[in-house]
Formats: C-alpha cells, sequence, structure tokens
C-alpha cells in the first residue's frame, strides 16, 4: 500500500508514490457515480465530522457525499452554528468533539496550521480541508486526477498557475504535488500578490506577465481573486486586474492547442476568466467537481478503510 | 567587627568579570551586601566561607528587558515569580516594561512595582512608558516617574509612531539622563504579520513581517538621536539590515546601543514549521508540536538564517552591547491556539545564560565578552554605577555557575509562572547553581 498516513495535512510532504496511490484510488472510484445505487460499504460504521470554520458549500458538499457513497455517517458541523461563536477555543471544540470518537474529521479554517493542531491532538484521522493560505491537498489532487485525463502526468508537461498566489492554499497545495511529480509550474501574479522568494522554495518560475505563462502551456489554472481584498492595496481595481491578468480567448491561445482549463472555483467571471473560457471546449471545471468526490472518497477510504488496517 | 556578621569569602573560583578585565582564579570578599575585596589567596576571617574549585563566579546578570505582568497579567506571571526565574537564571537585576494593566506610565504604578519587589530575591527596576496608555500621543511624566524610581521609558510592544513626539521624549529623558528603550517597528509594513517575511511564509501563507519594518524605523530612531545629539536604545534587534544601521551610526558617533535576545541568537524562521531543526531533541522532554508551535512565534519574529549570522557578529564586534531575554510569559491555554491568532513573545530568562555560554562554547563569542554583554553593558544603559561588575566597593551581586553542568531545557522545572519557552528539550551546559544578591544566597539549586 503506498499511503499509510494518520493525517491528509497538506501535499507539501507527499512523495511521488503517495500521490500516486491515491490518484489511482480515486480511478477506481471513479466509477461509483454512474452506478444507479451509488453506494459503497467501504467506512460503514466509521463516523466522518466535517468541522467547517469557513463558509464553504462545494468543499463540504463533495466531502459529505463523499462519505455517503463510502456508508460512513457523515455530520456536519460549521462555525456558524457550533460554540465558536460562544468564544470557545478550537482545542476545546476538538476534545468535544474527539469525546464523540469520530473516526474522521475534515477540517476547512481560516488560519494556517488549525489542521495540524487538531491533527496532533486527536486520535482520530484528519483531513485539511484548507488552512489558510497554506494547504488545500484533496483540491491539488483532485486538479491532478482532472489533468491525468488529458495529459500524462510527467516531466514535460508544463502548468501555469494565475491569480493571486500568495494568499491560495490551492496553488501552493498545485505547486507542491505538481512539483514533487517533475512539471514544470509557472505562477504569475500581480507583484503584490507573490510571495518573495517563491522562485527558489518551490523550485517554479515566476512570470511577470500572464503571456509569458501561458505560452505552450498545457495547463491553465487560473485562480480565485477575493474581491474583498481590494481595499487593501494589493491592486488599483478589478477592472485594471481583469485587463491585465484575466484568461479571455485571445490570451488562451498563446497556450498549446489542447491545453486544458482550470478553476478551483467560485468563479468571478469576467475578472479571472471570461465566460467564453469557462464554459469553452478547453474548460474542465466541472470535470474537476465531479474528480472532486471520487477523489475525497479515495482519501477517506485511505485514511479510515482498510488503508490504514 | 560588625561587618563579620554578614561576611561571605567565595575561595578558589574562577572570576570572570570584564569590568575589571579579570579571568582567573580569585578569592572574593563579601561585607554587608557590597564586594570588599577580590584577590588571589585572600586571607581574611569570614562569617561564611563557601569554596568554588572548579566554578565559575561571574557578575549577576542584568536583563533591561522583562516583562513581568503585574499588575492586571497576574495569570501570566508575577513580580515575585518573575523574579525567582530571574535569579534561577543567574540575573541579579531585571527592568520590566511599561505594558502592564494598568500601564506604570504613573508615579503610582512604578511605586506598586517597587512595593511588590520588596520580598522579590531579584533587584527589580521598573521601566516607564513613554507615552500615556502608550498611545504614542502624549508623554509621560518623566520627572516624577524617575523620582518614583523609573530607570528607562518604554513602549516596548509599540513603536512611537509620531516622530515629534519621540523627538521630544529623546529630549526630554535626556534631562534625567535615562535611556529611551526603542520597539522600532513601522506599523503598516508589519501589519498583520505574524513571522518573518522570507521563505517559510512565502512557502506557507502564514502572513509575513518584513525586516524592512524594523528597519525603517531604526533608520528613524536613529536619525533623530543623532540629530538631537542623545542616546537611544534599539530593543531586540533582529534583522542583518537592522545590524548594519547601527554599526553605521556607531561609527558617524551616534550614542546608539542595541540588544539582542537568546531566541534571535539560536533561532530562525525554520523553527516556525520544526521546532527541532536545529537540534536533536532530549526525547523525555518534547514540545507538544513541533510544526507551527506557537512558542517561536514573538515580535519580532524569528528571521532567516543571515540574520541570526549577523547578529552573533555584532554581538562579538559590540555593534550589539547587550544580550536581553525580552522575557514574555503567556499562560498556556494563550498559547495554545491557532498560530495566527496566539499572542506574541517567548520567555527567557532561566535559559539565557546557558545559551549565552553556548555562544561561547560555539566559538563566536569570548568569555569576557559574554559577561560584558550580560552585566557591563546593561548597567552602563540603565546608569547603574553600583553593577555590572564586581569591583571593590560594587554590589556583592553575583552568580555562581558550574560550566560543566549539562541540562535539559524542562518548562515543568521553570520557576516562572510560563512554560512558553521555544528551547524544550535542548540540551545545554553550563548551569547557574547559586545566585547571589547584595552578598545574601537566593537562589541555590
Amino acid at each position: 500500500m503506498g499511503f499509510r498516513r494518520k493525517d491528509l495535512l497538506g501535499t507539501r510532504d507527499l512523495s511521488a508514490v503517495e500521490i500516486r496511490t491515491l490518484l489511482e484510488s480515486a480511478e477506481s472510484f471513479k466509477e461509483i457515480a454512474e452506478r444507479p445505487l451509488k453506494k459503497v460499504p467501504a467506512l460503514r460504521g466509521k463516523t466522518v465530522v466535517n468541522l467547517f470554520f469557513e463558509p464553504s458549500t462545494r468543499t463540504r458538499t463533495s466531502f459529505e457525499i463523499a462519505a455517503k457513497r463510502l456508508s460512513a455517517d457523515a455530520v456536519n458541523i460549521s462555525a456558524s452554528t457550533s460554540s465558536v461563536v460562544k468564544g470557545e477555543s478550537l482545542v476545546d471544540t476538538v476534545d468535544n468533539i474527539q469525546a464523540m470518537a469520530p473516526d474522521i474529521i475534515v477540517v476547512r479554517h481560516k488560519f494556517v496550521g488549525a489542521a495540524h493542531l487538531i491533527a496532533e491532538r486527536i486520535g482520530a484521522s484528519v483531513v485539511n480541508a484548507g488552512d489558510g493560505a497554506n494547504e488545500h491537498p484533496t483540491q491539488a489532487l483532485l486538479d491532478l486526477l482532472t489533468i491525468s485525463e488529458h495529459k500524462k502526468l510527467e516531466p514535460g508537461l508544463t502548468v501555469a498557475i494565475i491569480g493571486d498566489i500568495a494568499h491560495s492554499r490551492v496553488a501552493r497545495s498545485n505547486i507542491w504535488a505538481l512539483t514533487t511529480l517533475g512539471i514544470t509550474v509557472r505562477v504569475c501574479a500581480p507583484p503584490t500578490m507573490l510571495p518573495r522568494g517563491l522562485e527558489e522554495i518551490a523550485g517554479v518560475r515566476v512570470c511577470r506577465r500572464p503571456e509569458e505563462a501561458l505560452e505552450g502551456a498545457d495547463v491553465v489554472m487560473m485562480l480565485r481573486i477575493q474581491l474583498e481584498r481590494q481595499d487593501r492595496l494589493l491592486f488599483p481595481s478589478v477592472r485594471d486586474y481583469a485587463r491585465i491578468f484575466g484568461l479571455n480567448r485571445q490570451r488562451l491561445e498563446l497556450a498549446c492547442p489542447d491545453a486544458i482549463v482550470m478553476h478551483p472555483g467560485p468563479m468571478n467571471r469576467g475578472v479571472e476568466i471570461t465566460s467564453e473560457v469557462a464554459d469553452g471546449k478547453h474548460s474542465v471545471i466541472l470535470n474537476q467537481v465531479s474528480n472532486g468526490v471520487a477523489l475525497r472518497m479515495a482519501v477517506l477510504f485511505l485514511l479510515g478503510g482498510q488503508g490504514r488496517e | 567587627m560588625s561587618e563579620k556578621k554578614s561576611s561571605l569569602l567565595l575561595k578558589n573560583g574562577r572570576l570572570i568579570d570584564a569590568g575589571q578585565n579579570l579571568d582567573g582564579k580569585f578569592d572574593i570578599f563579601l561585607v554587608d551586601g557590597k564586594v570588599k575585596e577580590v584577590a588571589s589567596d585572600l586571607d581574611v576571617v569570614a562569617d561564611q566561607v563557601i569554596d568554588l574549585d572548579g566554578l565559575w563566579v561571574l557578575p549577576g546578570a542584568i536583563d533591561l528587558h522583562v516583562h513581568l505582568r503585574e499588575p492586571g497579567y497576574e495569570y501570566k506571571e508575577t513580580i515575585l515569580s518573575g523574579a525567582e526565574a530571574a535569579v534561577a537564571g543567574g540575573f541579579t537585576s531585571i527592568a520590566c516594561m511599561a505594558n502592564t494593566y494598568p500601564i506604570n506610565d504613573n508615579a503610582a504604578v512604578t511605586r506598586f512595582i517597587l512595593e511588590q519587589a520588596r520580598s522579590a530575591p531579584a533587584k527589580v527596576l521598573p521601566i516607564a512608558a513613554i507615552s500615556k496608555g502608550m498611545q504614542g500621543e502624549v508623554l509621560v511624566e518623566m520627572g516624577d516617574l524617575v523620582e518614583a524610581g523609573a530607570v528607562a521609558f518604554s513602549d516596548d510592544g509599540k513603536t512611537v509612531p509620531n516622530s515629534k513626539l519621540l523627538r521630544h521624549a529623546l529630549e526630554y529623558a535626556s534631562l534625567f539622563d535615562k535611556p529611551l528603550l526603542c520597539h522600532c517597528q513601522d506599523d503598516a509594513l508589519f501589519a498583520d504579520g505574524v513571522i518573518h517575511e522570507g521563505m517559510i511564509s512565502a512557502g506557507h501563507g502564514l502572513a509575513g513581517i518584513p525586516s524592512l519594518a524594523e528597519e525603517i524605523d531604526i533608520a528613524r530612531t536613529i536619525m533623530l538621536a543623532e540629530y538631537l545629539k542623545v542616546s537611544v536604545h534599539i530593543c531586540h534587534l533582529s534583522s542583518r539590515g537592522g545590524v548594519e544601521l547601527v554599526r553605521a551610526a556607531k561609527a558617524r558617533g551616534v550614542r546608539v546601543t542595541a540588544e539582542a535576545t537568546p531566541h534571535h541568537l539560536f533561532l530562525d524562521e525554520r523553527a516556525v514549521v520544526d521546532l527541532a531543526y536545529r537540534e536533536a531533541l532530549d526525547e523525555t522532554v518534547k514540545p507538544s508540536m513541533l510544526c507551527y508551535n506557537t512558542n517561536s512565534k514573538m515580535s519580532p519574529p524569528l528571521r532567516a538564517a543571515e540574520d541570526v549570522a549577523a547578529l552573533r557578529q555584532a554581538l562579538a564586534e559590540g555593534t550589539i552591547d547587550v544580550v536581553a531575554t525580552d522575557h514574555a510569559p503567556h499562560e498556556a491555554t494563550e498559547k495554545a491556539v491557532e498560530y495566527s491568532l496566539a499572542p506574541f513573545g517567548v520567555i527567557g530568562l532561566e535559559t539565557a545564560l546557558a545559551l549565552a555560554l553556548r555562544l561561547v562554547q560555539e566559538g563566536d563569542l569570548t568569555l569576557l565578552q559574554m559577561v560584558a554583554r550580560m552585566s557591563l553593558a546593561p548597567a552602563a544603559i540603565l546608569g547603574l554605577d553600583d553593577r555590572g561588575t564586581l569591583a571593590p566597593g560594587m554590589a556583592a551581586d553575583l552568580m555562581i555557575v558550574d560550566p560543566e553542568r549539562e541540562w535539559v531545557v524542562d518548562p515543568a522545572k521553570f520557576q516562572s509562572k510560563a512554560r512558553n519557552t521555544p528551547f524544550t528539550g535542548w540540551r545545554l551546559k553550563g548551569r547557574v547553581i547559586k545566585t547571589i544578591v547584595d552578598g545574601r544566597v537566593v537562589f541555590s539549586s
């Protein structure tokens, strides 16, 4: 077995073998979505808690469906209904959940390291469903799964990631996973959204302009621009951003003719990506969503099922 | 012979005293709380004689930067518990910062601190705020505070953003020959940062605090002191750029002094994601978390490896005058939170000496330099002319060190109420076995 961990906290320290094991397992779960009865008994009797301290519809739903298709009991706890609003600390909240003996906790939190803090503290498996701007490993893995449907995941492939790199856990998790597989990664962001020194630490090529990043790229990943950051002096206006960094049909022509276009969602249509591209023939954005369920089934299965036994 | 009633003879120890430029076997005769005589083979009758063969005698360390949390945050630390931690670490004098509750911005609080300190084993020296409420708007009543016992002024924890107010503070404090201890930080650049802006912040998405945030404010502070021809002290230097600014200013003749903390001299940004990156921690005492452990979070933050190297070099050459701990106690549950939510600060009183000795062991400092940075220089900066060296006539404030004693940092054994050290599990060599204040043994292990 190529994956024997208690937790999945990030892609940073996953080996190529672990990544490929997760992807192969996900591949085998894809087929379940096509069955009339979309359920297997793999995690029957196991409890999966979705502990979301940040609002999220798609990721939480994806994990919930994944858990249910594996016959696990899935419980959703969101910050608005939890004791967090009553001022309880994360540690206390987690101790209380642990006392109810869950098998897997899926955590989304606005602060870096929250999933690590929980994983360190409890015996249950922890899946990081996003911690601040740090990691979102299942998103990166489902992105890889999606790429693998169109391209070979091996050296020679070029992936361009364009958008707010500094604040993006999706970008980071993708960078670690892709570079571990020897894939070439180019990143492009406004200078205000590019962490200093990323080039050296991550082994990526930093491109000043999107045209440079797109040139001959096999895969184009557009990141969501958080419009609420606009008042924090990071870019002058949405209009300016869209003009310089947005992906439109003309810019996409710079990429390889059979390039695929990805977006982790939710999209700001007309800002980082035009509708024409988002809904066009290169787009695999909805495939990403479908693959998300299969990939998360694989993660839950490997952490909570026979993977660990 | 009344002096005999409280006389103590320390025999055969190795005295290391930068103030007298002495390093060798000397006997030290302490009478009535003061050093009476230092010589080889002293033949005097003393009330008590302690043989120190194989042990070292150092002037008591003086920490000009600690947070004692009383009044207001006694659950973190009290003046008494902080002073007990101090003497356990060889510190005989500690100067406590003003960010208590209420803030030490008036004589009543200063007097309260001194009153509480009367039963404390170490000498506690209150530092008053620069501005009322540390709000950076109105100067404190400096004259009144000096009369009440304030030894220095600092809004530590915050900068004084208004340059005109900082100018007036520097000018007015010079009237009393009391130093301003400046926490240099450009607030807008610091923003919501939690760790150094560098390879770890880039890789892990934690908000960064650029070195620039410190350097810009150090430059401003030095320029003011230079223009006004007054002295100023820079707290907790953390960056290579900051070192270069202080070095250049000293070369121009500016009266600027600076301190560095043990944690900035030993740890860099990698400690945020691996608290054990530098050490093979003792198996029996490990930190609860190695990754994103909040005991790697302080302000200014742990910076890059090249900054650590620059600080060590600066300490050796004297650009950095003082090792100060910035002892900042927090209660365990306050630190057991998400990294971004944790308060800044770590404790240091009980590990500083052994870490300073390790700088000697690692070849960065000579023993005499180390002693100068921990006792002589801080006494000079605070204008304490009765301590910092063990010359005859000085206060009998000293520590006795077993240089061969190896020990493991175990926060559970600290005298401090707090446990928030980044050095848990470190194996250190050299330990304080006795601390003497005014001729009286106040700590003995």
